[in-house]
């Protein structure tokens, strides 16, 4: 399953939530705010690298370049753009929208 | 692979309607089809033809009619949230007693029917929203 | 038509914003198609069922007492995420208490609402083929 997550982790516990019931295997995208949740030394750093293991975690390049945050991305988070996002959605055989 | 889009926002509020529109746009242009786009709570207004947003950013609203127009999308607007928030073709409008109209080329308007079907025919239902 | 497993995730509060509403309205129209429908309340979701909703002062409409009709529509399967409940400090006892008739057992009376943890939830959409989110 593919988990987009829009909303930052500072704002809501939605990056929580879908990293607490993705399954092994899922996929978790951040886009929009949600990108924030890609920050080198933030208090989601060690929440988001713990969901490594499981979960392979994209964020979307175009709105992690919006922010002014690229030079802060953390190691093993994997850049998308809109093509790799639609990518996403033919691998993955369902979406859920974390609001 | 067969998509429904599914946007809950309206325009420039939320970044909503931008991010559908490019997801949208790179599914065609990577070959996929899109059975539908249905625009819903405050997505409806995605669908006015009034809005007069400033010249030197995306205006919103028209591009989403060019891109129905280029590849024939089925632009939907659900009928029970544009009654709430005066998103009204000509014919609803008449029918509800206004005396004006809004609705922009590319969208029709219609039943939240419309969405379940999508969910059903697509191969993959993608919400965007807040 | 074929038939898929549609599952609604609501996951915010009423009133503060329209999407229980509307997203309750899609449930009913939906419910036309015949698919295999779940419900699932998480996080502030769950307040969408919490009882005794009194909206006069508000003055909106108290829709809450739809979500008793939803056994006459069929929809008999509404999870709830006992975590998201805990977290606020309600039990069941605090929702509407949602049930349906079932005609397989004489009309008898049983409970829609279904308390899971994360995990199920994280079963519950791994099941799911069309997922809404409002």
């Amino acid at each position: 399953m593919l988990h987009i997550v829009n909303k930052s982790p500072f704002e809501k516990n939605s990056l929580e939530s879908s990293i607490s019931v993705a399954a092994d295997g899922s996929a978790v995208l951040m886009i929009e705010d949600g990108v924030y949740g890609v920050l080198k030394g933030s208090r989601v750093e060690e929440m988001v690298k713990g969901a490594m293991g499981s979960l392979k975690i994209y964020a979307l390049g175009p709105d992690v370049e919006a922010r002014g945050i690229a030079d802060k991305v953390m190691d093993g988070i994997t850049l998308v753009d809109y093509n790799g996002f639609v990518a996403l959605t033919t691998e993955h055989d369902k979406v859920q929208s974390w609001l | 692979m067969k998509y429904t889009i599914q946007i809950n926002e309206g325009p420039y509020t939320h970044q909503a309607s931008d991010s559908a529109y490019l997801f949208t746009k790179a599914a065609l242009e990577s070959g996929h089809e899109i059975f539908r786009v249905f625009f819903y709570h405050d997505g409806v207004n995605n669908a006015t033809r009034l809005t007069t947003p400033p010249q030197d950013d995306r205006n919103i609203v028209t591009r989403w009619s060019a891109l129905a127009e280029k590849h024939d999308l089925d632009m939907v607007v659900c009928v029970a949230a544009a009654q709430r928030r005066g998103i009204a073709d000509a014919d609803e409008s008449r029918r509800n007693g206004k005396d004006a109209d809004n609705l922009a080329p590319g969208f029709r308007i219609s039943g939240l029917g419309q969405l379940i079907e999508g969910g059903i025919q697509s191969d993959r239902l993608i919400v965007f929203g807040d | 038509m074929s038939t898929k497993r549609f599952l609604y995730v609501n996951r915010k509060a009423p009133y503060g914003t329209v999407y229980a509403l509307e997203s309750l309205e899609v449930v009913l129209i939906g419910a036309a198609f015949e698919q295999d429908v779940r419900l699932l309340f998480m996080d502030d979701g769950v307040f969408q069922i919490a009882k005794n909703q009194k909206t006069d002062g508000i003055e909106t409409k108290n829709f809450s007492p739809t979500y008793s009709a939803l056994g006459d529509y069929d929809i008999t399967k509404i999870y709830v995420d006992k975590q998201s409940l805990e977290e606020r400090g309600l039990t069941v006892d605090d929702l509407i208490p949602l049930t349906y008739e079932d005609e397989d057992d004489d009309w008898a009376e049983k409970d829609s609402i279904i308390l899971i943890d994360r995990n199920d939830v994280k079963t519950l959409m791994e099941e799911s083929e069309v997922l809404l989110s409002f």
